[in-house]
């Protein structure tokens, strides 16, 4: 189990570092930085000048070990737009939204998901199991995008119950919407995982056997069922962080929602790529630790694994 | 992280469906019972169809308007009264002159979606196939030669899935320059993993198997040995996983061009059309409803497709999807 956890954590190192490097080498892709931080019509004694100052006329190799020393210290460089502030502190300082937003999107879809799910596994080819199974379908199929401006088109606009953009100083009201457009397509996927997984696991031998020394239903289904249904489906749900975190960035777009996203798109219309390394650097450790976490989570839940 | 679900879901290997005799005579019969699949097929078809006939089925020119018909309302609605300098100078209903309405330039909506269905379906057939092929072959390769290649290949796929696909699509399509070539290649060359992990799973309990040690035995080469015995036997997850992709990648364009960095106006893509949507939503509701209809029809079709190739080929892989 130990061991398990130590070569876990050492892979999640490994692909950090990984990311670092893609991090790196996207910024290459961009040409030259200089010219973009100065302008057109910019002295080219100038921008020789800036460059040796940044150390950009050092060669490739060079200059990634000293990225990635800067990176270990949390330094991505500074803003090209917001007058030289650390890139670093302004991706932190919007991360709290952007977490609060996901998390939250992650508790719904997964509750809703659990409740429609096992509603639909258990009333199988009822008429609630087909109408839940149609809206999953047609979940999935939506662009969230889409939903949230069809959330805002009712809920803002037609009726004007909820507001259709902005942090309202954390007003839950200014987070119903965007919690609900980035939730859909995670909850359709979810709620037919759970069904799925419920109504093969309600197959099994241990569940008749559960049913047949008398156990009520409801402790069938919960306790021996339901337990053995999430254990693949704490895994799908960690690596759909990456799609929900990936959502965000459409989401905060659409309902201006200040969170790392919305920096991103705006940093990546600015050419304000020292922002957009950082944001993106933050985005893909959390992924990975809270998979790491995940990870560590399944070893518990499920023994089987710690052996492989 | 992923590879714990691979390793995990044993997998049984049976022939290649293509080869199984009588195999189109079953599909079309679970096709027929399939009813969403069925449905599914028909929708698509129908889209596909309409996006090829486009310069004949559309009423009027995707990329010219006139600014006297600006923001008029689809056919039986009432237009909403719209004021200041913005103000509506046509008809205060809607007419079948222009069915689903007229964007702000003044330009047909039910024309543009239909040109703009080409753009979508290119882009998800071709990201897909891209996508797809790098992924079969990096999972064939990982799975059966092992080692170092395969180490390599399974660290790059978990750091690429460390970025959400949509973020990492975005960055890269901003860096390089927006435009339909470099989308579909991002969109396509970004889907790998997949593929890979699991054709890499199928071939690690495959190449033991005794057609692939036969094989071996009378001296057949390795790419025979991969593309001839191996590939047949592995692909139908694939295939799977390639009918998903095809409605991940239209969404995945639809996102790009929604933010601005995908396929740039005026050519008219459901994304870009979403963007002019969310601009005018508090006036012009159309604008954004009919373009986001387009994609969930199209999406929709190819999931209920998906389901059914699913259900025929390989219900044990309800997970994918």
């Amino acid at each position: 189990m130990g061991q398990y956890i130590i070569r876990r954590l050492l892979q999640a190192v490994l692909v950090v570092f990984g990311v670092v490097t893609a991090v790196f080498f996207l910024l290459q892709l961009t040409g030259d930085p200089v010219r973009l931080m100065v302008g057109e019509g910019a002295a080219e004694e100038d921008i020789v000048n800036i460059r040796h100052q940044l150390g950009l006329d050092r060669p490739l190799p060079e200059r990634y070990v000293t990225f990635l020393a800067a990176a270990a210290r949390g330094d991505f460089g500074q803003s090209v737009r917001q007058g030289g502030r650390p890139a670093m502190e302004i991706v932190l300082d919007r991360y709290p939204a952007t977490l609060r937003l996901t998390l939250l999107a992650l508790c719904l879809s997964v509750v809703l998901a659990l409740v429609f799910g096992l509603i639909s596994a258990i009333r199988r080819y009822s008429a609630v199991d087909n109408v839940v199974m149609l809206l999953a379908l047609f979940g999935q199929s939506m662009p969230n995008f889409w939903l949230g401006i069809m959330l805002i088109l009712i809920f803002a606009v037609q009726f004007g119950w909820l507001p259709s953009q902005g942090f309202g100083e954390g007003n839950i009201k200014y987070l119903l919407l965007p919690t609900l457009t980035l939730a859909a397509p995670g909850l359709a996927r979810l709620t037919r995982l759970v069904r799925s997984g419920m109504l093969e696991v309600l197959g099994q031998d241990y569940v008749r056997t559960a049913r047949a020394k008398g156990l009520r239903e409801s402790g069938v289904i919960l306790r021996h069922a339901l337990k053995n249904a999430a254990i693949p489906l704490v895994t799908i749900v960690g690596l759909d962080l990456g799609a929900l975190l990936g959502g965000a960035v459409v989401t905060e777009q659409i309902f201006a929602w200040p969170g790392v996203g919305l920096e991103v798109v705006l940093a990546i219309n600015g050419r304000d790529f020292p922002v957009v390394q950082a944001a993106v650097f933050v985005v893909a450790t959390s992924f990975v630790l809270i998979n790491l976490v995940v990870d560590i989570l399944y070893t518990w839940l499920d023994p089987r694994v710690r052996l492989t | 992280m992923s590879e714990l679900t691979i390793e995990r879901s044993p997998y049984v290997l049976h022939s290649g469906w293509l080869a199984r005799p009588g195999a189109r005579q079953q599909a079309w019969r679970t096709l027929r019972r399939s009813r969403l699949g069925l449905a599914g097929l028909v929708i698509l078809a129908t889209i596909a169809t309409t996006a090829l006939a486009a310069p004949w089925l559309a009423p009027h020119d995707p990329y010219q308007g006139s600014l006297t018909v600006s923001r008029q309302c689809p056919a039986l609605t009432v237009c909403p009264n719209l004021g200041g300098s913005f103000a509506r100078t046509g008809p205060t209903t809607g007419t079948t002159e222009y069915v689903l309405g007229t964007d702000v330039n003044g330009r047909d909506i039910l024309s543009r979606i239909i040109y703009a269905a080409r753009i979508s379906l290119l882009v998800g057939v071709f990201a897909a196939a891209i996508g797809g092929s790098l992924g079969v072959l990096a999972g064939l390769l990982s799975g059966y030669y092992g080692g170092a290649l395969d180490a390599v290949i399974t660290r790059v796929a978990d750091v690429q899935l460390a970025f959400p696909f949509i973020l990492l699509a975005i960055v890269v399509v901003a860096v390089l320059g927006a435009g339909l070539v470099n989308v579909i290649l991002v969109l396509g060359i970004g889907s790998w993993v997949p593929y890979a992990r699991i054709v890499r799973g199928q071939v690690l309990s495959a190449r033991n198997q005794e057609y692939v040690i036969a094989a071996r035995m009378i001296g057949a080469r390795d790419p025979v040995i991969l593309f001839r015995h191996l590939l047949p036997n592995v692909i139908t997850p694939a295939i799977i996983i390639a009918t998903f992709g095809i409605a991940a990648a239209i969404i995945g364009e639809a996102t790009l061009s929604y933010l601005g960095v995908g396929i740039q106006p005026p050519t008219p893509t459901w994304g870009n059309m979403l963007a002019d949507g969310r601009a005018y939503v508090a006036s012009a509701w159309w604008l954004a409803t009919f373009p986001g209809l387009a994609i969930m029809v199209t999406v929709l079709s190819i999931n209920m497709i998906g389901d059914w190739l699913r259900d025929f080929l390989d219900p044990r892989l309800r997970h994918i999807g």
